[in-house]
């Protein structure tokens, strides 16, 4: 089953407004790229919808899963500020038993990473 | 998506309008549409008609490959005209359920910071303060007083703003009498939800508050697109 994203899920509960903030980074002349949650399956820590931005030095606010793969986000944001092309990532547990342990990653998630250009 | 697109959608979120974004996930323009527009002929309307109404973000498939609609809707806000006993149980009720609240009480002896601890709270006339809320359809409006010279400025002006939910506290025979005061065309005051919330046998203001945040999530997820 698809979960659905929430009705505004643009501020996550930091506060920070990443929509807003993907804008100003911009005008600062900074490479973007913006991180938004697509699909999920299963019991994954955030909706879909969900936003993360990266900048080129690695900067980053927002969450796509609640720190389980941002750091491959991040990483695979780079590349998406250097050549300019959007990629779909998913991430997933390999491991059947993560869903009995109740890993707060259990699931699988897309991830669309694209830059602002 | 490009910085203007990105820009001109951040504009609709700060002025508290609807939009959705269309992003082809394969790479290409990023479309954004405004609520309000017309969306007879786009092959994507019912999809983004159906983001438009539940808020929902969502992956489809297209004839030109994956699409991510990107819903984007002014969160919901709950205005309660009076600090009354049900304001004081539906305040919580209503922060828990997502919707920012607010309290509008001219009686000072009612509203008190000790009364509604963390809730956004007017002491002022509906009249003084309500314009400058920008009362929108993502708001709803709970008028809890019973007294006419608090209530009854808030409901024509929440049915004038067109808030998804305008509801009133009173039996029938109050409201009969409250129709005959204020004056707005008669669909616009059927629009008014009184005996106010879902009939749920409530007695106490806990229970009346439970059955005001029913209505009020009913109207927001039922509204039409």
């Amino acid at each position: 089953m698809t979960e659905t994203g929430t009705v505004n899920s643009a501020v996550p509960a930091s506060g920070v407004d990443v929509l807003a903030l993907a804008e100003s980074w911009r005008r600062e002349g900074r490479g973007v790229a913006l991180a938004t949650v697509i699909e999920t399956w299963g019991s994954a820590p955030r909706p879909v919808g969900s936003h993360l931005v990266i900048d080129a030095d690695g900067n980053f606010e927002g969450s796509v899963s609640g720190g389980c793969v941002e750091g491959a986000v991040v990483a695979e944001a780079a590349e998406v500020i250097a050549d300019g092309a959007p990629r779909v990532l998913e991430f997933g547990v390999a491991d059947e038993t993560a869903w009995r342990v109740g890993l707060s990653c259990g699931g699988r998630i897309r991830v669309h990473v694209a830059p602002v250009a | 998506m490009d910085l203007a697109t990105l820009a001109a959608l951040n504009a609709e979120r700060a002025a508290r309008r609807a939009a959705v974004l269309v992003t082809p996930l394969a790479g290409g323009p990023v479309r954004l549409v405004r609520g309000g527009d017309d969306l007879a002929g786009d092959p994507l309307g019912p999809a983004i008609g159906e983001a438009f109404r539940s808020g929902r973000s969502a992956t489809i498939a297209t004839e030109a490959g994956e699409m991510f609609l990107t819903a984007s809707l002014p969160p919901p806000r709950l205005v309660l005209i009076g600090a009354v006993h049900i304001s004081q149980a539906l305040a919580p009720i209503a922060a828990i359920a997502g919707f920012d609240t607010v309290v509008v009480d001219p009686r000072t002896a009612f509203a008190t910071p000790e009364r509604f601890a963390g809730v956004t709270l007017h002491a002022e006339w509906p009249e003084d303060v309500l314009p400058g809320l920008g009362l929108d359809p993502y708001t709803a409006l709970a008028a809890l007083t019973h007294d006419p010279k608090i209530d009854d400025f808030a409901l024509t002006h929440a049915l004038e703003r067109g808030c998804f939910y305008v509801g009133a506290l009173g039996s029938r025979k109050t409201h009969a009498r409250r129709l005959e005061r204020l004056t707005a065309s008669p669909e616009a005051l059927s629009r008014i939800e009184a005996p106010i919330g879902l009939d749920i046998g409530a007695v106490s203001p806990a229970e009346i508050a439970v059955s005001v945040i029913a209505s009020v999530i009913a109207a927001l997820r039922r509204r039409p697109a």
